[in-house]
């Protein structure tokens, strides 16, 4: 199965559905975070990085654009495109230092930076509904197939 | 001892010298405003990020401005962290460089220690300890200032800053993005009582902020008024109400009295947690009017005092880091050639001086 959805009915699940999905990144991918502002996109990315047994606090990026942790299993970087002018920015920031071999990308807003970004392995959207969230995962090659499959086995 | 000083954490370039015997000399700094001017029409954010071009000539002209020789500067002091790696790298190489080039120490400066001193740069300044609230788009922080260098994080957000909370809801607010001030004028036309928002950690002990719920029950509101939210596919919406833009005020309202109360809450819980009467206040949201005069009011309760630095400092600038590595400079030179740059770096790990 190359997608999977989740109701999600308050902050605390979409926190548990991270640490979920981080046992199934402990060795890296590229993971696109889609939904409005408000959507939980900063809320689920704690959870995941927790998850990895990071114990402070897991802010918004989005005024210094990425978060790096140093986890014990890998490195964490959480980015926030939000404020981006143009991709190309990426390139003066020295994106491709932070997609080195294994480590975890979590990227909010990934279409502002379009066409320098590599690939997600998965893709990740977070809707309202009602007062509660859907979250929707899609895989988009054998890496993120085995995440998903992977996760299935923790919910 | 004169000091440059140089800031390049974020977006803002700043660059300035301070005598430890006359004060602030000159100071510049490079906003993203003067890069439009510049170009004659709208360029990318990318260059208010662009320090490599603005660094020097910002050098050359605080020094022209003062009438300074490289001859009278006897250190550098540079943003070392927190904040980001390739912005902070430019001013630090640079810094570095210039120091060894100039055959005088350079000393890598905490952004926030910059900004709780920054009150140093006038004329009536704190008396220490003090507690120090540091709110911006970045930060939100109380910290317990014993002396220079010795710092303790009383709280801090545990996810948005509440700048951020204000520039986000401004924008869900159909704002121009950063739309935090615009927000707060939005919130003059609004009526009190329409609209009740939680203040978010205020019902468990403890000095630790969180903003972004704050953000998501506004959003939560704006939606079941039917107003469309910002960033919809749709623009035009027939169901909309007539009062729209009233209801919007009501809306902006009822978030800055949540945000104010927050942190008036967490202000007043540090005070009489340490029994210290004296608050400094900074950051880019400490410019909010609301925010002011709560505080006021709330120190004037306590018989205490607030003070603020001019509202040039309020925001990133480089006289704040000169002054706190002159403060650094006095103790202790740093010749080792070493280019330091910490996206991550507590203000608690700092030496006293």
């Amino acid at each position: 199965m190359n997608q999977l959805s989740v109701e999600l009915k308050d902050e605390s699940a979409t926190v548990l559905m991270g640490n979920k999905l981080s046992q199934a990144v402990k060795t890296g991918a590229i993971i696109y975070l889609h939904g409005d502002l408000g959507a939980g996109k900063t809320t689920f990315t704690r959870g995941v990085i927790q998850g990895l047994g990071h114990k402070g606090n897991v802010k918004s990026p989005t005024y210094t654009l990425v978060e790096p942790y140093e986890l014990n299993s890998v490195n964490a970087y959480h980015f926030d495109l939000y404020r981006l002018g143009d991709p190309e920015e990426l390139e003066f920031m020295g994106i491709r230092d932070y997609f080195e071999l294994n480590s975890l990308c979590l990227i909010e807003w990934p279409e502002r930076g379009a066409g320098i970004l590599p690939e997600a392995d998965l893709d990740i959207t977070l809707e309202y509904v009602d007062a509660g969230r859907v979250i929707n995962l899609v895989a988009n090659n054998p890496k993120g197939l085995s995440i998903l499959a992977l996760l299935e086995q923790q919910i | 001892m004169l000091i440059l000083g140089i800031e390049s954490s974020c977006d803002e370039t700043g660059i300035a010298l301070f005598d430890t015997n006359k004060g602030l000399l000159a100071h510049e700094l490079y906003s993203q405003i003067d890069v439009h001017a510049d170009y004659g029409g709208v360029v990318p954010e990318l260059a208010s990020r662009d320090h490599v071009r603005k660094t020097i000539p910002l050098i050359k002209k605080v020094m022209a401005d003062a009438n300074i020789a490289k001859d009278d500067i006897d250190g550098i002091a540079y943003t070392s962290g927190p904040g980001l790696v390739g912005a902070l790298m430019v001013g630090a190489c640079i810094g570095r460089s210039l120091a060894f080039a100039w055959d005088i120490p350079a000393v890598p400066v905490h952004h926030m220690e910059g900004h709780l001193l920054a009150p140093m740069l006038e004329d009536d300044t704190p008396a220490f300890p003090f507690i120090a609230l540091l709110v911006s788009g970045g930060h939100t922080q109380l910290v317990e200032v014993k002396a220079i260098g010795d710092y303790q994080i009383l709280g801090e957000s545990i996810d948005d800053a509440a700048g951020e909370a204000f520039d986000k809801t401004a924008k869900l607010l159909g704002l121009d993005y950063p739309g935090g001030p615009m927000l707060a004028k939005l919130a003059e036309s609004g009526t009190p009582g329409v609209y009740k928002f939680p203040r978010p950690m205020t019902d468990r002990p403890g000095l630790d902020f969180s903003f972004s719920g704050l953000k998501t029950a506004a959003a939560n509101v704006i939606r079941s008024e039917g107003i469309i939210l910002a960033g919809s596919k749709s623009t035009q919406n027939e169901d909309a109400p007539e009062n729209v833009e009233q209801i919007k005020a009501d809306i902006a309202y009822a978030f800055q009295e949540a945000v104010v109360d927050t942190i008036a809450i967490k202000c007043r819980r540090a005070v009489e947690q340490t029994g210290i009467k004296t608050l400094v206040i900074a950051g880019g949201v400490s410019a909010n009017t609301e925010l002011r005069n709560k505080l006021a009011k709330l120190m004037e309760k306590h018989k205490g005092q607030v003070y603020y630095p001019r509202h040039e400092f309020c925001t990133d600038n480089g006289a704040m880091i000169a002054y706190a590595g002159a403060q650094r400079l006095q103790k202790y030179g740093d010749r080792d050639l070493l280019i330091k740059a910490r996206p991550r770096w507590s203000i608690e790990e700092l030496p006293a001086i």
